[in-house]
């Protein structure tokens, strides 16, 4: 995704002089080429994530669209106070972006595990707050995220799920996107672990549910008619996040639930419920270790539809 | 009468208007803001009171700015980083025609738009929003890199106080203003010698202040921070020194213009009222 990204930032850059990539010290040969290409679009600030926002608002309130480059919480947490009186509340064009969201940075250890930042970027006003799934949809968020106005964040993830995209589809801000069609129950997910809800939704067809699977790119503005509509069609509805089940994608959807009075059938939450992910190791591994690698998504899902889906047993039982 | 000499004193002779000028607006913003505090209920005023004359001087005499177009392009940048003297940019841009001068009435008043932090939203001429000490500098930097790269001619003011200079952020933009050779940035530090609890010196101590500026690479000025002749005579040939970006290092009494608020942490939080208010807007006008 991060290679995607800056490709996609060079194309852009070629273009609109109103680009600008900072570092804080980060992307070691990443952000070479575009260093090369564009010197006066390029600015590494050094280690120094409150003054980089704060750099990024005051080029911004001039007319630049400033990307603010750095990895896990050092885009966000570091600099939270900043995004938010500076970059949000001046509606400023200032894209943070963070490399490594989730356990990509897995064995580095939870000082690089990007965990509550869905939450806590979404908890602000004026903001988009974007983690794409594949590839495509990196690609597209950083074209939309040059055109929107205000603030926004983009979480990169070192996985990907396996390309996504039809043939001329398009790609919206807010707009979920159903890249997998079924009935029994829908799994939502956000940011790259969507490869997996995926490839638990291909092992669900063995068992014969067969799963709508949504990629929620887009955390804030979220997409309510797209989880209503799951909710209405769908037996239920599963989300899959590598972050904090606290605040995120599945409190999103139930907000939107019970806010508009519409209750699944059935709702469960995949995400990190151990608190701190102390543990250690690859992306892989930490999402077996914490109960959200596909195996387990679809060991969730399967239980859930056997314990409490009538539809589901009568058709087990035909 | 040679002319050089006629030019010269036709420069002194427009500096003196100006000067005049310049005092008459430092007093009103006093008053103002003795005024506004105490209709707001709300504090701060001591930290308004110690930067008037610095705030009067870049509005009355320095700033490229113009209330009829406050949004001009190339206009000079002025960021407020000590927030909560925001009562103070409200009545200097009032008095120099950004907004009516009535609003001042309603400052930190339900509905109003005047936040006792200083708050662009609605109110013409705030550059930007502060209220959370550090913040200021960093995006005065950003701006006065970004005019660098436009060839732009326009300058970047920032007023800071000296608590703020507590905060990392602060110097964070320090280091890099000076490794970018921000020569069109200014910060000017409202150096009052007094935090919110306590003196500065007891309480994280800044000095050598101005060696810290200038080991940063830095070029530092120092001047009575309430003498409008060395505050004009400072700001108005800037840069101090091609390729750096300059400190004015203004010495400051905290309270400035009200006897009883001199020097003392107490005004940093209290509100003006009662007979203490009538006392002070009596030394603010007996003053004239």
């Amino acid at each position: 995704m991060r290679d995607n990204f800056v490709r996609q930032l060079s194309d852009l850059a070629r273009s609109d002089p109103r680009v600008f990539l900072m570092t804080a010290d980060l992307g070691f040969r990443v952000l070479d080429g575009f260093a090369a290409d564009f010197p006066k679009q390029y600015l590494n600030v050094g280690i120094a994530e409150q003054n980089m926002i704060g750099l990024a608002t005051g080029m911004a309130l001039d007319g630049r669209v400033v990307f603010t480059y750095s990895i896990g919480n050092f885009s966000t947490l570091r600099c939270l106070e900043q995004i938010r009186n500076d970059a949000c509340y001046h509606g400023a064009n200032v894209k943070v972006v963070a490399v490594g969201g989730g356990f990509s940075y897995g064995p580095l250890g939870i000082s690089h595990h990007a965990t509550e930042d869905l939450a806590i970027m979404r908890a602000l006003p004026d903001m988009t707050v974007v983690a794409p799934g594949d590839q495509w949809e990196t690609r597209e968020a950083t074209k939309a995220l040059v055109e929107r106005n205000g603030a926004c964040y983009l979480r990169l993830d070192k996985s990907s799920a396996p390309a996504t995209a039809r043939p001329g589809e398009t790609f919206s801000i807010g707009k979920a996107r159903k890249v997998r069609e079924g009935a029994d129950i829908t799994l939502a997910a956000t940011g790259g672990i969507l490869g997996a809800a995926l490839e638990a939704a291909d092992s669900l067809v063995e068992q014969g549910i067969a799963c709508r699977v949504l990629s929620v790119h887009t955390i804030k503005p979220f997409d309510t008619d797209a989880i209503l509509r799951a909710c209405k069609e769908t037996g239920g509805i599963v989300t899959v996040e590598e972050h904090t089940i606290d605040g995120g994608l599945g409190s999103c959807v139930a907000e939107t639930c019970l806010e508009a009075g519409i209750t699944p059938q059935f709702f469960r939450r995949i995400g990190l419920r151990a608190g701190f992910s102390s543990k250690v190791g690859g992306q892989e591994y930490l999402r077996r270790e914490y109960g959200m690698d596909a195996a387990s998504i679809a060991k969730a899902v399967a239980e859930l539809i056997s314990a409490r889906s009538p539809k589901f047993s009568l058709r087990r039982a035909k | 009468m040679d002319h050089s000499s006629a030019a010269a004193r036709h420069q002194q002779q427009k500096r003196a208007v100006q000067r005049t000028a310049t005092e008459e607006l430092a007093k009103r913003i006093r008053r103002h803001a003795v005024r506004m505090t105490n209709l707001g209920g709300s504090s701060h005023v001591g930290s308004v009171l110690s930067m008037a004359d610095i705030v009067a001087v870049l509005y009355g005499g320095i700033m490229r700015i113009d209330p009829t177009k406050p949004n001009q392009p190339n206009r000079d940048r002025f960021i407020l980083s000590k927030g909560h003297a925001g009562a103070g940019i409200y009545a200097a841009l009032a008095e120099s025609g950004f907004f009516p001068i009535e609003w001042l009435e309603k400052h930190c008043a339900d509905g109003s738009v005047l936040s006792g932090h200083v708050s662009h939203k609605g109110v013409p001429g705030v550059e930007l929003s502060t209220g959370s000490l550090g913040h200021g500098l960093p995006v005065g930097a950003g701006m006065a890199y970004g005019a660098k790269l436009d060839d732009a001619t326009r300058r970047v003011f920032v007023v800071l106080s000296d608590g703020e200079c507590d905060e990392g952020s602060t110097w964070e933009a320090i280091m890099f203003s000076s490794h970018h050779k921000l020569d069109n940035l200014v910060a000017i530090v409202d150096y009052n010698k007094i935090q919110s609890l306590a003196p500065v010196a007891e309480t994280l101590a800044l000095e050598p202040f101005a060696d810290k500026w200038r080991a940063f690479g830095w070029s530092v000025t120092e001047v009575d921070g309430h003498d409008h002749n060395a505050l004009y005579a400072t700001l108005s040939d800037l840069p101090k020194v091609t390729g750096k970006p300059s400190c004015i290092l203004a010495h400051t009494i905290k309270g400035k213009g009200v006897s009883f608020m001199e020097r003392s942490v107490l005004w940093h939080y209290r509100t003006p009222r009662g007979s203490e208010y009538d006392e002070a807007l009596n030394e603010l006008i007996s003053d004239e």
